[in-house]
């Protein structure tokens, strides 16, 4: 992981004058080598994959490949916000189960609903979920884990709640509903499109808006945040409601993909996506990491799991392997950032003896 | 003046967190005794001795591995990977069984298992300095698919009767089944470890502040190696007793019991971020969670979905009530100062100042 590191290094030799720039610059490079490192492993699992078995890279598994990991990657991204925060959010993969069979009941008593406000429906649903989270975290001051926990269970048993032990059939929904978790524009699959741009916008801005880098402020210091004039208490607030409104899109796409849907739909998601984070290089104890990242971790453990599928490796090991990808996954970042302490350290104290 | 000042302001705190943690075990019997009544009055099935076992057996493994996990919570780590050694732990007992192994081999190797399961997370977090919430839902993928890896999804169920008895039957005649007996030795072991032994002030001094804990000369990393054993040997024990209580072993055992576990800890009094906490809380706090369970599913006329509902706002409230009381007591408090004249309110005043 850390040869691309190097040899990105090498061909520039400081030219920058002033260390302070250069360090800049090892930072940045670090930070894209973390995604450089995902995209790497991604690539090497696909070519390998793909020698070994030629159906993995045809159009209709690789297309596949991306469905699969659409909706984990959305969720990711609200995710990312709330981890950068140093909080974390499990309560999503309720969320996703409250929205995906409010959607599913919504259009089987009403198939002319138009699908946007559907969309905005799950969406706003998703939002309160979330502002309850964020409002207990911080006027509550309840550690995030605690009150998410709660709300796990809480947000999970309102919907055994409302389905009453019913499920939603996908012969009762619209297909023009249906067609969203099916069909493409221009070759694109829909329920991908839909995560490309969650990906874009929110990546964009968390990397060039000042509302964006104050996430990251809070994050690597929270109390030089409050220090520094940001809002630390509404920025979480913020990161709560849209990851939790980014949960409620998941459970509308859930439903247009799978048709059927019941109480337990989404169940045991939280903690598919919080490794995806991870994987992706987010720090677990915030302010460093991207959703790029993120979204491509999600894609990366949805790959593996194709793979070991394709390859016919018995279906027991998949689950181990990605425990253990997971933790090679958190040791690695470990290792790089621990080494791109080291050599800030020295260049500072390089300037600094001279 | 000033240090003078400083040190009655901090022993008032302690003094009045003591006071709070001595009535957060009151409060939990409270609610305790609160359920209990309205359980009764919900179905008259609800205070018998029948009710009691099943009761208590249904909850026999979450309220084990709770035990050990509230010393990893005391010590301001986390172990998620609980269920899943429990179900490892189940699946190397049916594969051993299977092999011809006579069980009282068996057991012992389930619960060395475990140990080394939490070993690994213990090297992982101790070792490398990895955040135990991020490995242990790491090992939590792994050990559960090392479950699936040795057994499959095929299940032994013709566990010698004897043992199967064991741990499905009563104690001496009585209507306490034995795996709560295990429990009681269970709790009042971890209890004396954490209450009564320097290994156990060492457990409290380390989740209270571990910079401070590594100055005062505590082997901090060795400590939460023992405490990660525990939590992993315990959950294989777990493990072996669901599996002959059930007279079923098999790798999809104790799905989500990590998080039962981690809300039985937090609903005791545990702080989730280290430092406080009792067994006798999370002994109480396990029997608040039986006996809501126990209650709703016998009441008529109430979905037993609810439960999951009154779980989740009990964990959050356990938290979050004691935070509003303290900010109401701040705001009282800085209210009804000036009344005392104006020495005491500019003490005040200055006392109160770092904390906002």
């Amino acid at each position: 992981m850390s040869t691309p590191a190097e040899s990105a290094v090498a061909p520039q030799p400081a030219i920058g004058s002033r260390s302070g720039e250069r360090a800049r610059r090892i930072t940045e490079i670090a930070f894209r080598v973390r995604e450089l490192g995902i995209v790497l492993a991604l690539g090497l699992l696909i070519v390998v994959t793909g020698i070994l078995e030629p159906r993995f890279v045809g159009a209709g598994s690789l297309r596949n490949l991306a469905l699969n990991a659409a909706i984990i990657a959305i969720l990711a991204v609200g995710q990312t916000l709330v981890i950068l925060t140093r909080n974390i959010d499990i309560s999503v993969g309720s969320i996703l189960g409250l929205s995906a069979f409010m959607a599913g009941s919504l259009l089987s008593n009403d198939p002319g609903l138009p699908i946007p406000l559907v969309l905005a429906l799950g969406m706003g649903l998703g939002g309160a979920c979330g502002l309850l989270n964020g409002v207990l975290v911080t006027f509550g001051r309840v550690p995030a884990l605690v009150v998410t926990l709660g709300t796990l269970y809480i947000f999970r048993g309102l919907a055994f709640l409302w389905t009453d032990g019913r499920q939603v059939n996908a012969e009762t929904l619209p297909d023009r509903f249906l067609n969203l978790g099916t069909d493409s524009l221009l070759g694109v699959p829909i329920l991908v499109l839909f995560a490309l741009v969650v990906v874009l916008v929110v990546g964009q801005c968390l990397r060039n808006l000042r509302f964006g880098r104050e996430f990251y402020a809070i994050g690597s210091n929270p109390e030089a945040a409050r220090l520094a004039g940001i809002r630390t208490e509404r920025r979480v607030n913020t990161a709560f409601v849209i990851s939790g409104a980014l949960a409620g899109l998941g459970g509308v796409l859930f439903t247009a993909r799978f048709g059927t849907v019941d109480a337990t739909a989404g169940t045991g998601y939280e903690l598919t996506v919080v490794a995806a984070a991870v994987v992706g290089g987010v720090a677990i104890f915030g302010g460093s990491g991207s959703v790029y990242g993120a979204a491509l971790g999600a894609l990366l453990l949805g790959s593996i799991t194709s793979a070991l599928i394709v390859l016919r490796v018995d279906a027991f090991w998949q689950m181990a392997a990605i425990g253990a990808l997971l933790v090679l996954a958190i040791a690695i970042d470990r290792f790089v950032s621990l080494r791109l302490e080291a050599a800030l350290r020295q260049r500072s104290s390089r300037r600094a003896t001279g | 003046m000033p240090p003078a000042e400083t040190e009655t302001a901090t022993t008032t705190d302690r003094s009045a967190a003591r006071e709070l943690l001595g009535r957060w075990e009151v409060l939990v019997a409270g609610l305790l005794l609160a359920t209990v009544i309205v359980g009764q009055s919900l179905s008259s099935e609800f205070l018998t001795a029948d009710s009691f076992t099943t009761a208590s057996l249904d909850l026999s493994e979450v309220a084990l591995i709770a035990l050990a996990l509230a010393l990893v919570i005391v010590a301001a780590e986390i172990d998620l990977s609980v269920a899943s050694v429990l179900a490892l732990s189940s699946a190397v007992m049916a594969a051993l069984w299977n092999a011809g192994l006579p069980i009282e081999l068996i057991l012992p190797i389930c619960i060395g298992v475990g140990a080394l399961c939490g070993a690994f997370n213990g090297f992982l977090v101790t070792q490398l300095g990895l955040p135990s919430l991020a490995v242990t839902i790491g090992t939590l993928a792994l050990f559960r698919g090392l479950a699936y890896v040795v057994i499959g999804d095929s299940s032994v169920t013709d566990f010698p009767v004897a043992w199967t008895d064991r741990a499905f039957g009563n104690f001496a005649g009585t209507a306490i089944p034995n795996t709560m007996v295990l429990f009681a030795i269970l709790a009042v072991a971890f209890g004396v470890l954490l209450h009564a032994t320097p290994f156990g002030r060492s457990v409290f001094a380390i989740g209270a502040n571990v910079e401070a804990a590594r100055f005062s000369g505590l082997r901090v990393k060795r400590v939460k190696m023992w405490l990660f054993v525990m939590s992993g040997a315990v959950a294989a024990l777990a493990g072996v007793v669901i599996s002959l209580r059930n007279s079923t072993a098999a790798a999809n055992v104790g799905q989500g019991f990590e998080l039962v576990a981690v809300a039985a800890v937090v609903l005791g009094g545990v702080s989730i971020f280290g430092g406080k906490g009792s067994i006798l809380g999370v002994v109480l706090a396990l029997g608040l969670l039986g006996a809501i369970q126990k209650s709703l599913t016998l009441a008529e006329g109430i979905s037993s979905y609810w439960v999951q509902i009154v779980i989740g706002t009990l964990l959050i409230g356990s938290v979050l009530g004691p935070n509003l009381v303290r900010r109401a007591r701040e705001a009282r408090g800085s209210s009804t100062t000036p009344r005392r004249g104006p020495w005491p309110s500019r003490r005040a005043a200055t006392t109160n100042a770092p904390q906002h």
